[in-house]
């Protein structure tokens, strides 16, 4: 291809002199949206929860105080048990979501007819091609202890509460883990693997010493998906888990009349959603993805 | 992204709203708790429409033919008047308060423990029933009342009113349930299989148990509760919490449940059984001898409305005599209008929701808003006001 040089005084030729013109130009867009719509409201949602509340009509009182965070930290209240169940939901659907996403992506990427691939690959994300609350609301059918679809046929069911929240989570996220997996696995050469087993290295090996570490990052990636979009999801506990609370439910409860208290709820999850992050940075997945 | 970039972010956003925070911490907000309010009812008279209508309703108040294309009052209203109706549903008083505060609705039907909330918060107008030809039917017992005037001046039209019922599948509870009980005690038939209402405003409904089975804690009102009866309340309602399924806010939802047999008990609406009974009768809804929590409503009007004539115009349309009849059928509650009671089609409807016995609603306590100066004239005491029913709700249903 020849360079063709712009005529001077075109736009093109204006952002060629000018290096920080192409730098905001390019910028601009995405910066007004995550500043303005995502670390201002962040920010907003910090501020609100040292605030408080008239007793009687609820509406927001801006003199500050802890009171909020004192409630949500103290041991004597259930909110730290919350947060904890929380984040055994979100951690056990991201184990699960590993367990059935790398075998599978292991299959899909080394072992599937290259010419299936596709159609294999359109079918793991066919699940997000219907609205989540209509899934949610076809499990919660299933699910029914009494005549519901699991029931009548297997003749056992979970009924409502927190195995169902984990199956159908892990249900709604699993192809947010398998993707990334599936691509990473793809990104491997082969040639590594022929070298590992000319080395004498069995298939289970092979997979742990030199598959495994090689996709470690892929994994993280997805968890991160499968971690946060369970973290705060409180519409599939409503349906599915019976009288179960996650923190998205006790916000869901109370922004209408404590919203201060909502708020440092919802910096709860922020907070554990921070720690996730430092964690996995501290591994340097981040910087491999 | 490097650790120490995390810690920074937090570090710094913290930082920034605990200055934002600091910085307004002497300001207050508008519509002060207990400011009189003070505003003026429309003088009239009621004119052309302007053409829309944003209503704020409880499902089954304001029907379109969207749940069922033979229950539409709506469509005939804007053929008559030329208001478009938008109607948003709602399922708890507090869902309805926080809609209304955000804005963007004309009217909205409220029971008793928000309509106070909104005429002290600043969110509502007088009426002025002289513009609503049809007050004038309505039962003199709704009338004139603490969750509807203030000072003498009134805040809405009487919609309605009922009990909060005892709702059981037929095929589980082989004779009717005369109590509560089953939904309360730990040896209860039915645990597991239980289904309260999901809002703070149901520890009234252990009120009311406590004021049959512990006359000893002296409970008058189920929305005036010293710090021990509170107590009381919570305890039972902690002692309850084994037996439940689910907590319901989705009527429909509840409907489910109890006709699939997965609710075996729930207290709720005559509409949820309604609703459940749709293809067999399967749901019954009775009330029980210890009384029941209830509803009283109000058509209200919002303060910054655009559309004054046409809310008038709903005003007047929905309590008058044959729309409130089908809407007091179709919900399953008494009409506010004494002349419905000869349009309904079911002529015994208004027997049978006791519509003009004062004497049934003697053990209906309708829902209103707790106060600390407490509302059954104690003076000697304090009393739970809503904020701390609200807090020991959601600490409840946590736990």
């Amino acid at each position: 291809m020849t360079t063709t040089e712009a005529p001077a005084g075109s736009p093109a030729a204006f952002l060629y002199r000018h290096p920080r013109a192409r730098l905001t130009g390019l910028l601009a867009l995405p910066m007004t949206w995550l500043v303005l719509l995502y670390l201002v409201p962040i920010v907003l949602l910090f501020v609100t929860a040292f605030w408080t509340t008239d007793s009687f009509t609820g509406n927001l009182q801006r003199t500050f105080t802890l009171e909020n965070f004192a409630r949500v930290l103290d041991p004597s209240q259930p909110f730290l048990t919350t947060a904890l169940r929380t984040l055994a939901v979100a951690v056990s659907v991201t184990v699960v979501s590993i367990i059935l996403a790398v075998p599978l992506s292991l299959f899909l990427a080394k072992i599937a007819q290259p010419r299936w691939r596709p159609l294999l690959v359109a079918l793991v994300v066919t699940p997000l091609w219907a609205s989540y609350l209509v899934k949610v609301y076809a499990w919660r059918t299933m699910l029914n202890p009494e005549g519901g679809f699991l029931e009548s046929t297997l003749g056992f069911s979970t009924g409502y509460g927190w195995v169902a929240v984990v199956v159908v989570l892990t249900y709604l996220w699993l192809p947010y883990m398998v993707l990334p997996v599936y691509v990473g696995m793809q990104n491997v050469p082969p040639s590594l693997l022929d070298a590992s087993s000319d080395l004498g290295a069995r298939s289970w090996r092979t997979f742990r010493s030199v598959l495994l570490p090689l996709v470690k990052p892929a994994i993280i990636a997805g968890s991160v998906f499968t971690f946060s979009l369970s973290l705060g999801d409180y519409i599939t506990v409503q349906l599915v888990g019976g009288k179960a609370q996650m923190l998205g439910n006790v916000v869901y409860g109370t922004f209408a009349t404590d919203l201060p208290f909502a708020a440092a709820i919802a910096s709860l999850t922020v907070l554990i959603m921070i720690g996730y992050l430092a964690a996995i940075s501290r591994t340097g997945a981040l910087e491999n993805l | 992204m490097r650790f120490k970039h995390v810690t920074a972010l937090g570090v710094g956003i913290a930082a920034a709203s605990l200055a934002v925070a600091g910085c307004s911490s002497s300001s207050t907000s508008g519509g002060g708790s207990s400011a009189a309010p003070s505003a003026s009812a429309y003088a009239g008279p009621v004119g052309e429409g302007e053409g829309e209508l944003n209503v704020l309703a409880w499902p089954g108040y304001a029907e379109d033919g969207s749940t069922d294309p033979k229950v539409d009052w709506v469509t005939p209203f804007e053929k008559e008047t030329g208001c478009q109706v938008n109607v948003k549903s709602f399922a708890t008083s507090n869902e309805a308060y926080d809609l209304m505060r955000k804005g963007g609705y004309d009217v909205v039907s409220a029971s008793g423990d928000a309509s106070l909330r909104l005429v002290y918060g600043g969110y509502v107008q007088p009426v002025n029933t002289s513009l609503v030809p049809n007050y004038a039917d309505i039962f003199s017992g709704l009338k004139d009342k603490q969750w509807n005037t203030v000072d003498g001046v009134n805040y809405g039209i009487p919609h309605g009113r009922g009990a909060n019922l005892l709702l059981f599948n037929k095929g589980e509870n082989k004779t009717e349930p005369t109590s509560w009980k089953d939904m309360w005690e730990s040896n209860s038939p039915a645990k597991g299989k239980v289904s309260p209402y999901d809002d703070a405003i149901y520890i009234a409904d252990a009120a009311v148990y406590l004021m049959a089975t512990q006359p000893d804690l002296g409970i008058t009102n189920p929305y005036s509760l010293d710090q021990t009866q509170f107590d009381a309340a919570i305890k039972l309602l902690d002692q309850q919490k084994p037996l439940v399924a689910e907590y319901w806010a989705d009527y429909a939802k509840q409907a489910n449940g109890l006709a699939s047999g997965s609710i075996s008990q729930g207290q709720g609406w005559q509409l949820t059984a309604n609703v459940a009974n749709a293809d067999g009768d399967k749901v019954g809804a009775t009330k029980p001898s210890e009384g029941a929590t209830g509803w009283s409503d109000t058509w209200m009007v919002a303060k910054d409305t655009k559309n004054i004539n046409c809310a008038y115009k709903w005003l007047d349309y929905i309590v008058s005599p044959k729309v409130n009849a089908e809407i007091a059928e179709y919900f399953g509650e008494a009409p506010a209008n004494e002349k419905s009671c000869d349009l309904t089609s079911n002529e015994d409807h208004c027997a049978q929701f006791h519509a003009k016995e004062e004497d049934y609603w003697t053990n209906v306590y309708y829902w209103t808003t707790p106060t600390e100066q407490c509302l059954d004239g104690r003076t000697d005491v304090t009393c739970v006001p809503y904020k701390d029913w609200v807090s020991a709700w959601t600490t409840l249903r946590s736990a």
